[in-house]
């Protein structure tokens, strides 16, 4: 096979674990190198993942129509009464736009729209080229605010003003405008928000109902089934409980600053960690013994249940190897404990987004020899795969391809996933999703198990 | 018609952005990488839409700009992409795409790669380098589509001896429909140079080990032939001259040029199969003469069913145009035909091909989205939408069934395997057409009739 190398400048963030050797920290952190094709996407984008699942306010893109074509009814995040998310809103601009300013048509696009769809909110998200023919978005929406009443939300996500990261940190200070703007009258002392979990087939509604089986209030889903109302009171919670880290920490640091709202991350995924992720919160409700025995008791229940129908999974799957690429790094933690509760090992593990921290935490977990990459790209990810001889790859929507071509497994973890696969139930169709897509006959036909070309 | 509200804004839009195209026709060429100069989300968005539809790897590079880029030019971030891409990939083509954000802030992208050639012709190995301005706030993503094809051979092809070699720009259509128009080519003996061919890069096979750049595509060398084709078919009804790439090669080296709709339903596949006979000299083999006999009959078998239901068709003017003249055929009445496109000549064409369309009731849109077709569909009450999967959204909603053609197909499995041209082509529609009336009928029906 033609030997595939890495690319220069690519180098230091590729890594593979070595014990007892001095290895330094794989490099993270910085901007994609061009022409390097790297899955991740850009400002924009991670943007509107986090703001995405309110289903009450409208989402207006201001900028051509690619940027709002592209995310139409993109996230598999379902709503319990309104939709509004599900539509998709664009200025369209056009090259008179770009020479003469867009401003008006974005103040008649959203006089419009409030008054046809009537939202309790509204995002605008700016564009790249909003970034260069410097409309004055602020202003606008300011007056739209005034004339309409509803919170009117500039989100500053430019596709070229940073990465990923930083879109997810513009749409955070626009949720950070809302909250602290709504009533915190009959909260309960025993409250949560739950930030960056985004109700993604139904999760919210599974991990909410643990919470409240404890006893304990959820005062808003940031931003998982969403609404513009239960946003604006978050900050009458007691404690913010971070599980997408990646997206949100940012906004919970905010809140512990400005309101004194601590915050703890957790992670829905597995067994250890969903269970982790109870207990975690009750702790911090010291004076109430009770929310901790009913954590234990939901435990009990579900893992009494949970754990014999795995071992279906685990007989099958034990040996197996799984090559893990998503978008944030804290998720791989949990997917390598996920993974090695039904007999399977990594051998690839690594993020479009971790920082150093999170590459350290995850060199520290993996095996001897797993291959730790940031930022990687569909060549890097298919030689690792081969190499290592990765039964599974778990990601998204752009690494599905690479996996079927080249013949082995492969599991939805991303935002279009339409199977809940939080909480315990989430466990069970997690597994039954890699055993489904592993131990399907339809390999043997693959050329690297003997098939023909 | 009015609307019920005063609408600035595109609503869940029924066109893809100006760069989209362009991608998907360099795909087309052989041992090609897509280059966006751009933003990275816009090849990784672009990316994404396409694996949905054609269950295919794609990678698309990217010049991946950042706030230094857009206030100093994207030059650097150009140059350095490209020298990537010809290292990791070692292309033999790279299709550059401009964005809207490239293209805003001016960057001269055919001098910035003057200039790559000069500096970059020692050391780096230089991959013949395409460049098509495809600015996303200009048309929609068949514009980009045809922008790719026109500069692909505005590059390439070169003045030759006349050889027996036909041209065909096939438009933006199946992976399907590509293979069987090279068949076609094949049976009647004749070499063609189709331009894009993406039929095995966007629906190959498994791989053994991991391919750079899927097998597959027109070779550049093959597009530079183009420039001693005897003749050039392109299949387009609204297509400017100025940005067709058989205009461009009648003018630069006289080759002529045929245009067509695109050869759906038995009238335009004939003139087609005519053409054919003509350039070639030879007679329609028998086996497209015996598809042409299927089609005949199963029209007669299924002409009850279909027989002025009333349509809602929209997608590429291009597509939209051939399918009007196919349902006319067959007894349909296409109440509406909407595009999102904006050529000014979809009205005109129609009326040229259907030249009852205003007794008909048949109306031509351009420019809508998905919420002005639902507007209209309140009124027109059809009997149901043929085209692309986004019209789900609006088909769910008004109950009104949905059959899917053309691109995308996000919500059902092998759209890059259905068929829309020539006879079987043809032949596909009409079977599932008459599938989806009966079917409706069944279902309506409180009896369940196990014979249709």
């Amino acid at each position: 096979m033609e030997q595939i190398g890495i690319l220069e400048g690519r180098e230091r963030q590729v890594l593979e674990k070595k014990s007892g050797v001095a290895q330094a920290d794989i490099a993270c952190d910085t901007s994609s190198l061009s022409g390097s094709v790297s899955q991740r996407a850009c400002v924009f984008c991670g943007s509107r993942v986090v703001l995405y699942p309110v289903a009450d306010a409208i989402h207006l893109v201001h900028g051509p129509i690619g940027c709002a074509a592209y995310t139409w009814d993109i996230r598999g995040a379902v709503s319990s009464g309104p939709e509004l998310h599900r539509l998709s809103f664009s200025t369209d601009l056009q090259e008179m736009d770009v020479i003469y300013g867009g401003e008006k048509k974005l103040y008649h696009s959203l006089i419009e729209l409030i008054e046809q769809y009537k939202p309790k909110a509204a995002f605008i998200y700016s564009t790249c080229i909003v970034g260069l023919i410097g409309d004055d978005i602020e202003a606008v929406c300011k007056k739209v605010a005034r004339e309409t009443g509803i919170p009117v939300l500039p989100v500053h996500s430019e596709g070229f003003k940073g990465t990923k990261k930083d879109g997810y940190k513009a749409a955070c200070h626009a949720l950070m405008k809302l909250i602290g703007t709504g009533s915190t009258e009959d909260i309960s002392k025993y409250s949560i928000n739950i930030l960056g979990e985004f109700n993604l087939a139904g999760e919210a509604w599974i991990i909410r109902q643990y919470y409240e089986k404890m006893g304990i209030e959820v005062v808003a889903t940031l931003t998982g089934d969403g609404r513009i109302d239960a946003v604006r009171r978050a900050h009458g919670a007691t404690l913010n409980v971070v599980q997408c880290s990646g997206s949100m920490t940012w906004l919970a640091k905010e809140m512990e600053e400005k309101y004194g709202i601590p915050y703890i991350r957790v992670s829905y995924f597995g067994i250890e960690d969903m269970s982790k992720s109870l207990y975690d919160v009750a702790v911090k409700f010291p004076d109430r013994p009770d929310i901790m025995e009913a954590a234990k008791r939901i435990v009990s229940e579900e893992v009494k249940t949970l754990y014999p129908s795995l071992q279906k999974f685990k007989k099958a799957l034990t040996g197996k190897k799984a090559a893990i690429y998503v978008g944030g790094a804290f998720k791989t933690f949990s997917l390598i404990k996920a993974l090695r509760s039904i007999g399977m090992s990594v051998v690839l593990a690594g993020s479009q987004t971790g920082n150093k921290d999170d590459y350290a935490r995850l060199k520290e977990m993996c095996d001897e020899g797993t291959v730790i990459v940031d930022d990687s790209n569909p060549v890097e990810l298919s030689k690792f795969i081969l190499e290592k001889g990765a039964d599974l790859l778990i990601g998204g929507v752009k690494e599905r391809p690479i996996a079927f071509k080249l013949g082995i497994g492969f599991c939805d973890h991303n935002h279009e996933r339409k199977i809940p696969l939080a909480g315990f139930i989430g466990m069970y169709n997690f597994a039954l999703e890699v055993y489904q897509s592993v131990m399907s006959p339809v390999w043997q036909f693959a050329p690297r198990k003997g098939g023909s070309l | 018609m009015k609307h019920e509200h005063a609408k600035t804004a595109t609503q869940n839009a029924c066109k893809l952005c100006n760069p989209l195209g362009a991608c998907l026709a360099f795909r087309g060429i052989e041992n090609c990488v897509p280059f966006l100069h751009g933003s990275q989300g816009c090849a990784t968005y672009i990316r994404r839409y396409l694996i949905s539809h054609y269950k295919e790897p794609i990678d698309i590079a990217s010049s991946n700009f950042h706030e230094e880029t857009a206030v100093f030019g994207g030059s650097h971030n150009l140059k350095i992409g490209l020298k990537n891409v010809s290292e990791q990939y070692k292309p033999e083509v790279i299709g550059v795409a401009t964005t809207c954000l490239s293209e805003t802030i001016g960057d001269d992208v055919p001098m910035i790669l003057r200039e790559y050639r000069k500096e970059f012709k020692n050391g780096s190995p230089m991959p013949i380098l395409i460049h098509a301005s495809t600015p996303s706030y200009q048309g929609s993503h068949i514009d980009g589509f045809h922008a790719a094809v026109h500069a692909a051979v505005k590059t390439l092809a070169v003045k030759g001896t006349q050889q027996e070699l036909i041209n065909l720009f096939p438009n933006m259509v199946s992976p399907a429909d590509l293979r069987h128009l090279k068949e076609i080519f094949g049976d009647f003996g004749v070499p063609v140079m189709v331009l894009p061919d993406y039929s095995q890069t966007m629906d190959g096979g498994p791989w053994g080990e991991y391919h750079r750049i899927p097998p597959g595509g027109t070779p550049a060398s093959a597009i530079t032939l183009a420039g001693s084709a005897k003749a050039s078919i392109e299949f387009s009804s609204t297509l400017e001259a100025s940005k067709s790439a058989a205009e461009y090669l009648k003018e630069a080296f006289g080759i002529p040029t045929h245009r067509l709709c695109l050869p759906i339903g038995i009238k335009e596949s004939d003139k087609f199969f005519d053409l054919l006979e003509t350039l070639t000299g030879k007679k329609l083999p028998e086996k497209y003469e015996d598809e042409r006999r299927r089609l005949v009959d199963a029209y007669a078998d299924g002409h009850k069913y279909v027989f002025e239901k009333k349509v809602i068709l929209y997608g590429e003017e291009d597509l939209v145009i051939a399918m009007t003249v196919f349902l006319r055929e067959i007894g349909m009445v296409p109440v509406l035909c909407a595009s999102g496109g904006k050529s000014g000549l979809m009205k005109k064409r129609i009326a040229e091909l259907v030249p009852d369309m205003d007794e008909l009731g048949i109306k031509v849109r351009e420019g809508v989205d998905f919420v002005d077709i639902e507007d209209e569909a309140k009124i027109l009450q059809p009997d149901f939408l043929i085209g692309n999967s986004k019209g789900y959204t609006m088909s769910r909603k008004n109950n009104i069934p949905l059959l899917r053609l053309g691109f995308p197909i996000h919500d059902r499995f092998g759209g890059q395997r259905m068929h829309h041209l020539g006879y079987r082509g043809t032949q596909e529609l009409f079977d599932r057409i008459v599938n989806t009336v009966i079917e409706q009928r069944q279902n309506a029906s409180s009896i369940g009739y196990t014979y249709m």
